[in-house]
C-alpha cells in the first residue's frame, strides 16, 4: 500500500484488512502515530483510547486468521464527540463540570453499533461546551482548529469531529447536530457530514442538549464511508424513547444509482443571504445537477427563530441546577445564553412548538414537487479563531449563534441532510452545501452527494494546514 | 406581540430571585443582549397566526 494508512478511507481499509494486505493492528498503530503528531496542533482529540483500540484490532486480526467474516467497517478507526459515553471515561460534553462525573459504565449505543461492524474506537473529540456553539472553540480544552488553516475555526459544536476527519486523523467520526453542529463543522473543515432524519438513530447513552432537536450522525471524507457508517448505526433501540420506529433502510446499495429523474431545486429567499462564496458553492452544485428551479421554504426565518427559542429554553432547563450551583465553572459564552434562556416565557415555547407542526406540514407539501433541496451549510467560509462578529446582508452579527443561520430551519423539522464540501481554486478554505431530502430519505441525499463526488464537484482532501 | 418597549433589565431583576441564580461580574450586559435577541426573534413566532386548535409538534404516546 503506497498511501499512508491514515489517509485511506474506511472502505479501502476494510478491503485491505480482509485481503490480508494490512493488519488492523498496523492501521491502529498508524492512526495513533498520526494523532500524536497532528493533535497538538489541531486540538481535535480530548481522549485517546489506545489500549482499547489495539485490543480491538488484535481481536479483528485473530478473527480474520481463523477465517471468519469481518464486518463492513473492519479495521476502520473512528472517534466520537465527547458527549458520547465511552466506557471508562467521564462524558464531559465539552464542559469542566461533567468531567467530575464517574466514568461511563458502557459505550453509547452508536459506538456499540460501529464496533459491531468492526470499526475501532480510538478516542473522544473536542466540542463546544454542552453543544451550545457553532465555533468549535472550547474555554476549557482550547479550540478545535481548522485542518486547512490552523488560524481558522473548525466550526461547532462538533469541532473535534470535523477537525479529526479533515486532518486525516480518522476516516470517520461521530457528532451531534441540534441546530447545525454536524453541518457547520463539515462546511468549515471540508468534510462530508450526515445529519439523519430526527428520530432515526439512537441517542441512547449520549449527553443531551435539546431533546426536541438533538440528532446524531457521522462525518467522513467520502460519501461511501458516510453511508457505510450510517447503515451500521441504523436500527431500533429500546433505550431511546425518542426514536421513531422504522425498518432498516440501508443506503449503501443505492449509492451509485445516480441522479435518475430526481427533481432538484435551489432554496432561495432566506437561504440566498450568504456571502459570495456561499452563493457560488450552491450555484456550482446546482449547475452540476442541472437544477434550474429556485424555490422558497415558507416562513424559513420564523422557523429559525422558533428553533432558536426552543434551544434557549430547553437548554436552560437542562442546566438549571448547574447554573445555580456551578456558574463560575461554565464557559461564560455558554452560561450567559443559558441564563437568558431560563428567563423566557413558557408561552413562547408552546407557540414555537405549534409553529413547528405548521411549518412541517408546509415543507412536506414542498416535497411533493421536489426530491432534493440545495442550500449553503454556512453563510461564509471558516472565520478566524477568536473572531466574535461578522457582517451579513449589511448587518453585524455574533459568530457563535449565527453560523447556523441556514442549518437551523432544516433541522427544526428533522429533515435529513448531507453536507458536501465545495472548493474554489486558489482558496485555502472550503464551504459546504446542504443536500436536503424529505424525511426518511437519507438515501436520496447521499445518492446526490455521491453523484457530485463522482463528478469531482465536491471532495474532502486531507487538510494541508498541518505541517 | 405587545408593542410595549421590552425592558430586559426589569426581566433580569425579576427573574434572578425566582431562578435563584446570581450573575457573575460582567454577565449582566451579555444576558441582556441575549434576551433582546430572543425577544426580537419571538416577535416573528408570536405574530405568526395559528388557530387555537393547532397542536404542538411533540405528541405524547401513552
Amino acid at each position: 500500500m503506497n498511501e499512508p494508512l491514515h489517509g485511506l478511507p474506511a472502505c479501502e481499509l476494510r478491503a485491505a484488512v480482509t485481503r490480508g494486505d494490512v493488519s488492523a493492528r498496523a492501521i491502529i498503530e498508524a492512526t495513533l502515530a498520526r494523532i500524536a503528531q497532528a493533535n497538538p496542533k489541531l486540538g481535535a482529540f480530548t481522549d485517546v483510547t489506545a489500549a482499547r483500540a489495539l485490543a480491538k484490532a488484535d481481536a479483528i486480526d485473530a478473527r480474520r486468521a481463523r477465517g471468519q467474516t469481518l464486518g463492513p467497517l473492519a479495521g476502520a478507526p473512528f472517534a466520537v464527540k465527547n458527549l458520547f459515553d465511552v466506557a471508562g471515561l467521564p462524558t464531559r460534553a465539552g464542559s469542566k463540570i461533567n468531567r467530575e462525573r464517574p466514568p461511563a459504565a458502557r459505550d453509547a449505543a452508536l459506538v456499540r453499533r460501529m464496533e459491531a461492524a468492526d470499526a475501532i474506537l480510538v478516542g473522544a473529540l473536542n466540542m463546544g461546551e454542552y453543544a451550545y456553539d457553532f465555533t468549535g472553540e472550547n474555554a476549557h480544552d482550547g479550540p478545535a482548529r481548522n485542518p486547512h488553516d490552523l488560524a481558522h475555526m473548525a466550526g461547532g459544536s462538533s469541532g473535534g469531529s470535523g477537525s479529526a476527519v479533515g486532518g486525516g486523523l480518522t476516516p470517520i467520526a461521530l457528532g451531534s447536530d441540534t441546530n447545525g453542529s454536524i453541518r457547520v463543522p463539515s462546511s468549515l473543515c471540508g468534510v462530508f457530514g450526515l445529519k439523519p432524519t430526527y428520530g432515526r438513530l439512537s441517542r441512547a447513552a449520549t449527553f443531551p442538549f435539546v431533546a426536541s432537536l438533538d440528532h446524531l450522525g457521522p462525518f467522513a471524507r467520502s460519501v461511501l464511508d458516510l453511508a457505510l457508517s450510517y447503515d451500521a448505526m441504523q436500527g431500533a433501540d429500546p433505550d431511546d424513547p425518542a426514536q421513531t420506529p422504522r425498518p432498516l433502510e440501508p443506503v449503501t446499495p443505492s449509492l451509485e444509482a445516480g441522479l435518475g429523474d430526481l427533481r432538484i431545486a435551489k432554496l432561495g429567499g432566506y437561504f440566498a443571504r450568504g456571502d459570495a462564496a456561499a452563493s457560488e458553492a450552491v450555484d456550482r452544485v446546482a449547475r452540476a445537477l442541472k437544477a434550474e428551479r429556485t424555490i422558497e421554504l415558507p416562513e424559513a426565518e420564523c422557523a429559525r427563530a422558533a428553533a432558536y427559542l426552543i434551544t434557549m429554553v430547553e437548554g436552560a432547563a437542562l442546566h438549571a441546577d448547574r447554573l445555580r450551583e456551578r456558574a463560575a465553572d461554565f464557559d461564560p459564552d455558554v452560561r450567559d445564553r443559558l441564563i437568558a434562556g431560563a428567563m423566557l416565557p413558557g408561552a413562547w415555547i408552546v407557540k414555537a412548538q405549534k409553529f413547528r407542526r405548521w411549518y412541517r406540514s408546509r415543507v412536506l407539501e414542498v416535497f411533493r414537487d421536489v426530491d432534493i433541496l440545495l442550500a449553503p451549510a454556512t453563510p461564509m467560509r471558516a472565520p478566524r479563531i477568536g473572531q466574535r462578529t461578522f457582517v451579513l446582508d449589511g448587518r453585524e452579527m455574533l459568530v457563535r449563534p449565527n453560523l447556523g443561520l441556514f442549518t437551523q430551519p432544516i433541522s427544526f423539522i428533522g429533515l435529513p441532510v448531507c453536507a458536501a464540501p465545495v472548493w474554489t481554486e486558489g482558496e485555502r478554505l472550503p464551504i459546504g452545501v446542504q443536500v436536503i431530502a424529505a424525511p426518511w430519505r437519507e438515501d436520496l441525499a447521499l445518492r446526490v452527494a455521491r453523484a457530485l463526488e463522482r463528478e469531482g464537484v465536491v471532495s474532502a482532501p486531507i487538510g494541508k494546514g498541518i505541517a | 406581540m405587545s408593542d410595549v418597549p421590552f425592558d430586559a433589565e426589569a426581566l433580569i431583576d425579576a427573574s434572578l430571585p425566582l431562578l435563584d441564580i446570581a450573575l457573575l461580574p460582567g454577565a449582566r450586559p451579555v444576558v441582556k443582549l441575549h434576551l433582546e435577541t430572543a425577544q426580537s426573534l419571538a416577535r416573528l413566532v408570536l405574530d405568526f397566526p395559528l388557530d387555537d386548535e393547532s397542536e404542538p409538534a411533540p405528541v405524547f404516546t401513552p
